[in-house]
């Protein structure tokens, strides 16, 4: 494998970190702003031996995943916020069967056909489940194109590990952004044997995938089985980044882009020495509560975000702080790192 | 004393749910008798709708795989193109393939997919009590056409399988009966075909089932049967359409 840095944007290197980890199948549907990422399979799956299709539609696209991961492959589909919206019929299925899946929501502007410029609008979406039922993803979000290719990567063996669906959740910026790539990184692990696959029942009792279960107290008990997997996961993979957490006063919380610009705002606000940290959650679901829970930290909490405040929420829940502040822009703006400077300047008066 | 008529290994000795004189059933046993002459029991993948069969894996005895209402053909796809050696076939009910799913349908056929479809008309949707199907016919009495289907407004009874028959990608198109023995052994060789054509490589087939619902129909099974015979086809003529 190669070691040399390429010049790559996000879509494309979650489409090569995919192709990698042994993505098998991929279905897709055009959509801006992740129209770099179908392109890319489509040239690239073939190349690998690999099955790509343009699906119909983004509903076709999600049960075409089902169908490749029911037959025991390592599958992927990719869109952007109102193609997501679509796929949430797949999406719950493909939870209440217990497939391993990626789906990659490279964000742009909503509600509605909103725009195509860079949002981070669905973080409800993602990180409730998004569809009907009680169930959750495990919701990645990259901030650089590095960690784009290395969390999808990372999303292959985490699925295969949990039987779970695993949303890689980017923006715009992120998936449009070039910047250079190492080709290695983490390793996506073998796909796990699935012995529940469908795979013909030679030598086997038959399989069935599915997700209904109407027999008395069926449902329940899949229901808790779900939730007792959930339990695991949310014990064992969360993920952060923290910047200066020791002695901060105020600790920016942002994720992604936005992640981005906080962080270059934090180190002029150190430079003036004012004392800010960062918390970046690189799962978002689950969401890394430890991070705010450290004993005897008084800081307040500012979540800068590209939506109104959908992150707030889980930052009150997770620090136990009443008031959280917030500074956010959607519908194609983007939080300067001018606007952060000043907002904390103003906050640390 | 030789055994000259039993239950097929593909067919798992479990009571179904249908209604008396329901087509599901038949369908069922005769996708099942096929397998096991085809001899392809350990490598066929049944995909099942949403409706009446949507546990249709409960009572047969190989790989199945759940769809969401329509998506059967765009699962299927996937599981064809990732196990060409595998036999996959959709099982679908009228509304299931003609009209939640028929982008699914339709674009699956256009690729030509190398699956085989077992579409069942039974002109109404039974699981969820008697609605007007895409192939209602025109003046049937449903749950949801209290007055009897009016073309102008609920449209006119969908001829799926004419449409699919026009695209180059499709193979095999035929429309089957079970008013009585003799067409059910004629939907048998047709379904047959179907599975045969996928075996051999050539592409997508399927076979449309004029199928009783006695209950939703509001008659007796005998009637049931009937009415296939004597209204259904009229709408819906019987033979092969490509």
């Amino acid at each position: 494998m190669s070691e040399k840095r390429i010049l790559m944007s996000g879509n494309e290197a979650i489409a090569e970190g995919a192709i990698r980890a042994g993505c098998a199948f991929y279905a897709g549907y055009p959509i801006t702003p992740q129209n770099e990422l179908i392109a890319y399979m489509a040239k690239n799956m073939p190349k690998a031996g690999r099955v790509f299709i343009q699906a119909e539609s983004e509903l076709a696209a999600i049960n075409m995943v089902y169908g490749a991961s029911a037959a025991g492959f390592r599958a992927m589909t990719s869109s952007s916020s109102p193609g997501i919206s679509l796929k949430q019929e797949g999406i719950s299925y493909i939870s209440g069967a217990q497939l391993p899946a990626i789906i990659v929501n490279i964000m742009r502007g909503g509600p509605g056909l909103g725009n195509i410029a860079p949002a981070q609008s669905d973080y409800f979406q993602a990180t409730r489940g998004g569809g009907h039922g009680d169930y959750r993803l495990i919701v990645l979000a990259p901030a650089s194109v590095q960690e784009a290719y290395d969390l999808t990567r990372e999303g292959f063996a985490l699925a295969d590990k949990y039987r779970i669906a695993v949303m890689i959740l980017g923006d715009g910026v992120l998936g449009q952004m070039m910047e250079p790539v190492t080709l290695a990184g983490k390793n996506a692990g073998k796909p796990l044997p699935k012995r529940w696959a469908l795979t013909g029942c030679k030598d086997r009792k038959p399989n069935v995938v599915k997700s209904f279960f109407m027999a008395e107290g069926g449902l329940e008990k899949a229901n808790l089985d779900l939730q007792k997997k959930y339990k695991i996961i949310e014990k064992k993979e969360k993920r952060y980044e923290g910047l200066f957490l020791k002695d901060a006063e105020l600790i920016l919380v942002a994720y992604g882009t936005t992640a981005r610009i906080a962080k270059n705002a934090l180190f002029r606000l150190r430079g003036k020495g004012r004392k800010v940290g960062l918390i970046r959650p690189i799962s978002l679901w689950p969401f890394p509560a430890d991070a705010f829970r450290m004993p005897g930290r008084k800081a307040r909490y500012l979540t800068v975000e590209m939506s109104y405040g959908q992150m707030v929420e889980d930052v009150k829940l997770s620090s136990g702080c009443a008031e959280v502040d917030f500074l956010g822009r959607s519908g194609g703006g983007i939080p300067g790192e001018e606007e952060i400077v000043n907002k904390v300047n103003r906050m640390m008066i | 004393m030789k055994k000259i008529f039993t239950r097929p290994e593909a067919l798992k000795d479990a009571p179904n749910h249908y209604c008396p004189g329901c087509g599901h059933g038949i369908a069922h046993r005769l996708i099942a008798e096929i397998v096991d002459e085809t001899g392809i029991r350990e490598r066929v993948i049944g995909v099942a709708p949403v409706g009446c069969a949507v546990v249709a894996y409960d009572y047969w005895n190989f790989d199945c795989s759940e769809a969401a209402h329509g998506r059967a053909l765009a699962v299927a796809t996937a599981i064809k193109r990732l196990r060409p050696q595998n036999i996959v076939f959709t099982y679908q009910g009228d509304g299931d393939l003609a009209a939640i799913g028929t982008n699914e349908t339709i674009h699956a056929a256009n690729r030509g997919e190398n699956l085989t479809v077992i579409f069942i008309n039974n002109a109404i949707y039974g699981m969820t009590g008697g609605q007007m199907a895409p192939t209602t016919l025109v003046g049937q009495k449903t749950a949801t056409t209290p007055s009897g289907r009016e073309g102008k407004g609920h449209g006119y009874p969908l001829k799926i399988s004419e449409i699919l028959s026009l695209l180059p990608g499709v193979c095999y198109v035929e429309r089957v009966s079970f008013q009585d023995p003799q067409h059910v052994l004629k939907a048998k060789a047709a379904i047959k075909q179907a599975f045969l054509n996928q075996i051999k490589g050539q592409g997508f087939s399927l076979v449309e089932i004029l199928s009783p619902c006695p209950t939703y129909w509001g008659m007796s099974p005998k009637d049931a049967l009937d009415w296939t015979r004597d209204v259904m086809q009229k709408e819906f003529p019987l033979g092969k359409i490509k």
